[in-house]
């Protein structure tokens, strides 16, 4: 009965777990709708979150759009399809790669910065300093985190997407030698608003996975700098894994309203 | 204070237990505080006087027993109720517990800002006055970080009063202190009790402190309140216990 009860536990405990990432989503809308909204912090977690995380996005974005390109007009090009290089990146872009891969670096950026933030501040006792001057810790550091990933991940994810269909149109066109309107025209004709939809809506999940799974890292820290360090390196584990996961399931249920394909 | 006919209570602690990572650390502490007067509480390095504090503001929910703050129970209320009981009170803790990603005085200024003050010229100068209280004028601009342990604590002390809460608990104000800055605290802790009648009870080590500032002394030992009652009670106790405690014998060989 042993391996029983072992996956028996283990599913207990993931979902309690996940029991506790959505108290901790309740907690934040609660603070929310108590108005405990601090502008200044929000703005602060936008320029941290948004604005610093450009660079690495851009990157990103630019060189998997350039490679997939590549690969993909490898193939094509031996079937004579050379314009579907156009359609085939930019719709993988906007559905899968653009959204996955930002939130991939946001996790590892991002996540780790507010599970490490946070919890440094819950083992130095400066949670208790703040619960003590009567301010709720959700209030102060969830939230304003919360709601610039709300703002901050979609447009990231619009950058990464839109210099990974940059790079892709300049490599194929401008060197691989693909006829420029024939790429254009297949690439308008192939991707529409759907397209765009579910790559922002998976941007946004993503980024709510990975404030609640880093927030809640940090939160529960223990036992000084190794624990801080543990639930960093956790956040951007359980962080990552979730995108990969979610993604799936998101793909799926997502492809009901905002099928692929003309 | 035996000069109140009817002292009113203002904190009460009953049959409080407490226990932390499989260790009993309270095990029926009980224990009244008045209105307005000082109460020191000693005993014991690790003997459980921090975590006997942090459930006086609701920051660990005992096991049983209960805390009563103003005739409220705060013992089981949810965090967000508890704000409420919170604004009326301030604490030190031992470790001062600044942000450390703020400069001193945004630290001391957060409580203001967080309860909506917004005239930066009224923070400023409040944050002045409770800087100097605590005899630190002038170091505004510095991290928390470049500060010497107990110029930390004297931050975090401005911090607990710049909203001058009416019951302050403090732990170990003194300890690392030198002797003149901590005869200017032990002053300040009577100043503000006289002048404001803050109810205070302090957490410390230092006896000479005590004789200066405390109107009650309780003893904290073996998780129970062992010894309640004034100074000069203390001073004539023939409890070994107490006196161990008062001349600081230990009873190891040489
Ligand atoms: N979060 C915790 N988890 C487990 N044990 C704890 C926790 N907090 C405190 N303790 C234990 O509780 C006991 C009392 O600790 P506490 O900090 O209250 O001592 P203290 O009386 O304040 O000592 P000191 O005078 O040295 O500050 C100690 O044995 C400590 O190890
Ligand atoms: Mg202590």
């Amino acid at each position: 009965m042993a391996p029983a009860r072992y996956v028996g536990d283990l599913v207990f405990t993931f979902a309690r777990y996940l029991g506790d990432l959505a108290l901790l989503a309740a907690e934040t809308l609660h603070g929310i709708f108590r108005g405990e909204v601090r502008p200044q912090l929000v703005v602060q977690q936008i320029y941290e979150i948004g604005f610093r995380s450009q660079l690495v996005v851009l990157i990103t974005g630019a060189f998997t759009g350039a490679v997939f390109a590549t690969q993909t007009y490898f193939q094509f090009h031996r079937l004579q399809m050379d314009a579907a290089v156009g359609p085939v990146v930019s719709v993988s872009m906007f559905r899968e790669l653009g959204p996955v891969l930002c939130g991939l670096i946001v996790a590892g950026r991002v996540g780790a910065a507010m599970s490490a933030e946070i919890g440094t501040m819950k083992v130095t006792e400066q949670l208790d300093a703040l619960r003590a001057l009567a301010v709720h810790p959700v209030d102060y550091l969830v939230v304003p985190r919360f709601l610039a990933m709300l703002v901050s991940m979609p447009l990231l994810v619009a950058e990464c997407i839109g210099v990974g269909i940059l790079a892709a149109y300049l490599l194929t066109t401008q060197i691989l030698g693909v006829s420029e309107p024939y790429y254009v025209h297949n690439m308008l004709y192939f991707t529409g608003g759907r397209d765009v939809a579910m790559g922002l809506i998976k941007g946004m999940v993503f980024g709510i996975v990975i404030v609640f799974v880093s927030c809640h890292q940090g939160l529960n820290a223990r036992e000084g700098a190794v624990g801080v360090g543990r639930a960093t390196t956790e956040a951007v584990v359980i962080g990552s894994l979730f995108i990969l996961v979610v993604n799936f399931f998101l793909t799926m249920t997502l492809n009901i309203f905002f099928p692929a394909g003309k | 204070m035996s000069e109140h006919p009817l002292p009113q209570v203002v904190i009460q602690v009953e049959n409080l237990v407490q226990t932390l990572g499989g260790q009993e650390i309270l095990r029926g502490f009980s224990l009244n505080v008045y209105q307005g007067e000082t109460l020191v509480l000693l005993g014991r390095s690790g003997g459980g006087k921090s975590v006997f504090l942090r459930h006086l503001i609701g920051l660990l929910q005992p096991v049983s027993g209960t805390v009563t703050v103003d005739r409220e129970i705060i013992s089981g209320l949810p965090e967000r109720d508890l704000a409420r009981v919170r604004r009326s009170m301030g604490i030190l803790f031992q470790n001062g517990a600044l942000f450390d990603s703020m400069t001193v005085a945004d630290n001391v200024a957060f409580p203001l800002r967080e309860r909506g003050e917004t005239d930066e010229g009224i923070v400023t100068a409040k944050v002045e006055e409770a800087l100097q209280m605590v005899d630190l004028a002038g170091q505004q601009g510095k991290m928390p970080v470049n500060l010497s342990g107990g110029m930390r604590k004297r931050v975090a002390l401005a911090r607990a009063l710049i909203n001058q809460p009416r019951c302050m608990l403090y732990d170990e104000p003194t300890a690392g202190l030198d002797p003149i800055v901590a005869d200017s605290i032990d002053l300040l802790i009577r100043r503000l009790q006289r002048k404001l009648g803050v109810t205070s009870i302090v957490v410390t080590h230092d006896m000479k402190s005590t004789l200066t500032i405390a109107d009650h002394v309780a003893l904290l030992h073996e998780g129970r309140c062992y010894f309640y009652g004034t100074c000069d009670q203390l001073r004539a106790s023939t409890d070994p216990v107490i006196r161990d405690f008062v001349e600081g014998r230990s009873h190891d060989e040489p």
